[in-house]
């Protein structure tokens, strides 16, 4: 098997080689990080590529192999969007103010996977603190979507998603305050998987919006999805709001494909409205119909708060993002522009280090929770979101899970939207809501439009992952939108 | 007539209280930070690294439960964190995590004791937060120590329901003899782990209405406390009886100068922009468990105090002094049920109150460093009601048991001061004084009664203090008797 194909196999197929050492870790490991050095010249996928680190991790992944030893994901190169924690690798969040801190620990997924013998390819760009949809506000360059390279490939985790997509890295965690894992992977053609808020354990996510802030995966398919939220999913001593429930194995869960017969999936009418995009509506109501075939039930579901929820994200995220970002004041790490007095070496740093939407974010959430605001803003978003969330409870209660297009349109092109961002702010409409209501989201293959990927969002209860990735697997077995490539080749020079 | 016109000092409290908790508030750092060097007691979460998360500290919420219940404070079940925002170098994520809507504790109260009697404050809210770092100033510099921050702090707001320096003084004194009692807090201001600020207002007399409220801050001692709100009592009445009107204002006490100056006030009209923590989900208390805390409550100072009366016969001013400190009170009772039934539990308070506080006095020996082991102490008590020994050796081994920790018995064996009751000994001795002193005798005869006390002073001098006085006295009427 040649090394170009290498970076088109799932973690699934790829595994299978490496436990029968038909192919070792370095080998696959060195396959990406020449694939990298190949395209991300063109994709700007990644902020920091650490080689070094993954080959002795690779290395160390075929010792263990040698001894017998093997764990879940061992000598599985994979990348980390750079808003979360990585001990001794540098994490900028995007930000300049950011842009050398080297964290002393690793977040909790990131342990987690290291522990499952993961090899790490190295941290993706991302809209700066994740506050984005495209990547465009990353403080230093914006990733360009392998279809169409002069298109962005959604974010914020848009690094991530693009990496995944090219064949950059195998899978990869994004993180998903309003869409920010779905939206790209849908962008991309990929899956992405948004879990229960509380499902993956937050800590050292550099924190966007707290109560809304979740780590996700980015896949190139339904199975490797399973595999790596089972890894990273799981209650943490060290986040109060994770959750102590079991893990289920979402992987085996998937094996057991019963089709979609007895599954009720309802559509809410107000996610197919004006405003989207003809061909994103044809392919997400072609693969409603492949689902209905399965054995689906369709039936339309009314969710009547929808058109609340941007505002309510825009008020809760920014209002939480602005006590977020507090910290940094360049007194402890990071950037620090001195200035003649404490007050001014605070002054100038923020001014200096935060891009232009992240002022505009903290200014908004300062607004929203200044006194004399507080009951008309942020007190009346957090209980609009209330009502948002009995919408999804009562629809939940009729059927099992909730589908729409995951993105009113397909990738947008770079630089269309930067300056306005109202429309930039909408292109979440269809994933703020979940984040909003705390429960489980994915985003999947479900078609083109002119050579562009649309996704197909799947919208499910609390802890209803395993219910999810099933019947987005079963989709995924009657369809073959999964196994595209985007059409970018490596430039080999001489053949 | 304006001179006439008295006024009503309107006097509340908000006092912060240090827990003595293993770990700080919100992470796994040890919270004992008094004189560590600079910035060795800290980790990613209290020095609020990007990414890092607050997790609740579970003894931290019982000491304050606790407080609230010995302050006679509602338990709320359903409590919650909140960020108050502002920027400042000593606070790390730019936010303190605190309460605020929704306290731990309401609505209590607490008694004090004053010249004019018993008085009743009300107690607005007791709630939990974490500590700032501190800013050490070097010349143009300031540096940032952070071994404080995220240390668990309480804190305590009285109702405006005290009327005089001598009231507020009572109640952080109180306040502190509490939480030492509870053991949730050293309660040492001069470290720090009590803090202090007051509220005060001046009303002429009859007057319901409050008038301009000042606050005083920079209070490092309870001293401070009194001395401070006496000041400020009179500064307000002066300008108030020179027709001036008092403007809001935060006063810092300066210790030395004993007076209060207006503070800068660099964070004026502060907006604090709280709103729940979302990294903490309202903090859910059982009922069940509250009543257990309760159950467990040590007993308070007040309670101690009244039992000691009736239990042990004790005076009010002995029992007042023996449960100023939880440990000296404990002490004192094992001593007591050491000794009883043989030696009275009134003996056993003089001694504690008297020759054992003279050495911890002097010695500056705190309670739990006292090397006398109570069951020793009962004993050597022992040993002088059953007159083994008198009182002046008594003294003497008690000061050997000091700085040894070892049992009387041995001491006194080892120093020869049991007491003599042989009868014959002392017998033959009384003979022998009468003899040499013949003028004292012819005195005793001629009616003069110091004259024995003289005889019975040559006896005890002829053993070293060592001979039974009651025997001797005895011994020595026998003989005079016999002669005559």
């Amino acid at each position: 098997m040649g090394t170009t194909e290498l970076y088109h196999l799932s973690i699934h197929a790829v595994l299978p080689l490496l436990q029968r050492r038909m192919l070792s870790a370095v080998e696959l490991t060195r396959a990406y990080l020449e694939r990298i050095s190949a395209l991300d010249g063109q994709l700007h996928t990644y902020i920091t590529v650490t080689a070094e680190v993954a080959l002795d991790q690779a290395r160390q992944a075929d010792e263990c192999r040698a001894h017998g030893e093997d764990a879940p994901l061992l000598g599985i190169p994979l990348a980390i969007k750079d808003v979360i924690c990585t001990r001794g690798i540098k994490t900028t969040c995007g930000s300049r103010i950011l842009e050398n801190f080297m964290p002393p620990y690793d977040a909790t997924a990131v342990a987690r996977l290291r522990q499952a013998g993961a090899v790490l390819l190295g941290k993706t760009n991302t809209d700066e603190f994740a506050m984005g949809s495209s990547t465009e506000h990353s403080a230093f360059f914006t990733t360009a979507n392998p279809w169409d390279l002069t298109r962005v490939p959604g974010g914020s985790s848009g690094g991530s998603a693009a990496a995944v997509a090219a064949g950059l890295a195998m899978g990869a965690l994004g993180s998903d305050t309003g869409g920010s894992v779905r939206q790209p992977a849908a962008l991309c053609g990929i899956v992405g998987v948004k879990p229960t808020y509380g499902r993956v354990s937050r800590y050292g996510l550099v924190a966007h919006g707290s109560s809304l802030d979740q780590i996700g995966v980015l896949t190139r398919d339904v199975r490797d999805a399973a595999l790596l939220l089972r890894i990273i999913a799981g209650h943490d001593p060290l986040d109060a709001t994770s959750l102590d429930a079991p893990v289920p194995d979402y992987e085996r869960e998937l094996q057991r494909d019963e089709g979609l017969r007895g599954v009720k999936i309802g559509v809410p009418k107000e996610y197919f409205i004006a405003g989207i995009e003809p061909g994103v509506e044809t392919a997400v109501r072609k693969a409603l119909n492949v689902m209905e075939e399965a054995g689906a039930t369709l039936v339309e579901v009314s969710l009547p708060h929808t058109q609340y929820g941007i505002p309510i994200y825009y008020l809760i995220a920014t209002a939480e993002a602005s006590s977020n970002l507090a910290r940094y004041d360049g007194v402890r790490y990071g950037l620090r522009v001195e200035g003649e007095d404490m007050w001014q070496t605070f002054f100038r740093t923020r001014a200096l280090g935060f891009g232009r939407e992240v002022k505009r974010r903290i200014m908004l959430g300062t607004y929203a929770l200044s006194a004399g605001y507080y009951d008309a803003y942020y007190l009346k978003a957090q209980k609009a979101r209330t009502l948002l969330r009995q919408d999804f409870e009562r629809a939940l209660q009729q059927v099992d899970v909730l589908a729409c297009p995951t993105t009113p349109g397909v990738a947008f092109r770079i630089g269309q939207k930067l300056d306005d961002p109202l429309q930039m702010y909408l292109s979440d409409v269809f994933t703020v809501s979940l984040n909003l209501v705390g429960m489980c989201g994915i985003s999947l293959p479900c078609g083109f439009v002119d050579g562009l990927p649309v996704g197909l969002q799947l919208m499910g209860p609390p802890l209803g992952e395993s219910m999810l990735l099933r019947i987005a697997y079963a989709y995924q077995q009657r369809t073959d939108w999964h196994l595209r490539r985007p059409p970018i080749s490596v430039q080999v020079s001489g053949g | 007539m304006k001179a006439d016109l008295r006024y009503d000092p309107v006097i509340g409290l908000e006092v912060h209280v240090e827990l003595n908790t293993t770990s700080k508030m919100f992470c796994a750092c040890r919270a004992d930070v008094f004189g560590a060097p600079p910035n060795t007691y800290v980790c990613p979460v209290c020095l609020g690294m990007p990414g890092t998360l607050p997790v609740i500290n579970a003894q931290a919420v019982r000491f304050t439960v606790m407080t609230g219940l010995a302050l006679h404070c509602q338990i709320q079940t359903h409590s919650v964190f909140a960020r108050k925002n502002y920027f400042y170098p000593d606070l790390p994520k730019g936010y303190q995590i605190s309460q605020y809507e929704l306290p731990l504790c309401t609505d209590g109260w607490l008694e004090v004791e004053t010249s004019a009697g018993v008085r009743r404050v009300g107690i607005v809210r007791v709630h939990l937060e974490e500590d700032t770092g501190k800013l050490i100033h070097v010349g143009e510099h300031s540096l940032v120590d952070l071994n404080r921050a995220g240390v668990p702090l309480m804190e305590i707001v009285t109702r405006p329901d005290m009327h005089s320096a001598e009231e507020a003084y009572a109640l952080v004194t109180h306040l502190r003899q509490i939480v030492r009692y509870l053991g949730v807090s050293s309660g040492d201001m001069e470290k720090g782990a009590m803090r202090c600020e007051v509220n005060l207002s001046l009303r002429p007399q009859g007057s319901q209405e409050l008038g301009t409220k000042v606050e005083i801050k920079n209070l490092n001692s309870f001293r401070s406390v009194r001395n401070a709100i006496a000041y400020e009592i009179e500064r307000q009445t002066r300008l108030l009886e020179a027709g001036t009107q008092i403007t809001q204002v935060t006063m810092g006490w300066d210790e030395t100068a004993e007076v209060t100056r207006p503070q800068r006030s660099k964070e004026e009209a502060h907006d604090y922009r709280y709103f729940p923590e979302p990294d903490l989900p309202p903090l859910a208390l059982e009922s069940a468990w509250v009543e257990r805390v309760r159950q467990e409550l040590p007993e308070l100072p007040y309670a101690k105090r009244a039992r000691f009366v009736a239990e042990y016969g004790l005076s009010e001013y002995d029992a007042t002094v023996l449960v100023e400190d939880r440990a000296v009170a404990d002490y004192f009772e094992d001593v007591v049920r050491c000794a009883q039934p043989s030696v009275h539990a009134k003996l056993v308070a003089n001694w504690v109150s008297g020759e054992f506080f003279r050495m911890m006095r002097e010695t500056g020996t705190p309670i739990h460093e006292v090397r006398i082991r109570p069951d020793d102490l009962a004993r050597l008590i022992a040993l002088v009601a059953n007159n083994t020994l008198n009182q002046t050796a008594a003294k003497q081994v008690f000061g050997v048991m000091w700085q040894t920790g070892r049992a009387p018995e041995v001491i006194v064996q080892e120093l020869d001061l049991g007491q003599i009751s042989d009868r014959e000994q002392l017998a033959a001795l009384v003979t022998r004084v009468l003899a040499e002193n013949a003028e004292a005798v012819a005195s005793f005869r001629a009616g003069k009664a110091t004259a024995l006390r003289f005889l019975i002073g040559q006896v005890m001098k002829a053993t070293r203090g060592r001979a039974n006085p009651q025997l001797v006295e005895m011994l020595l009427r026998e003989q005079l008797g016999e002669e005559q």
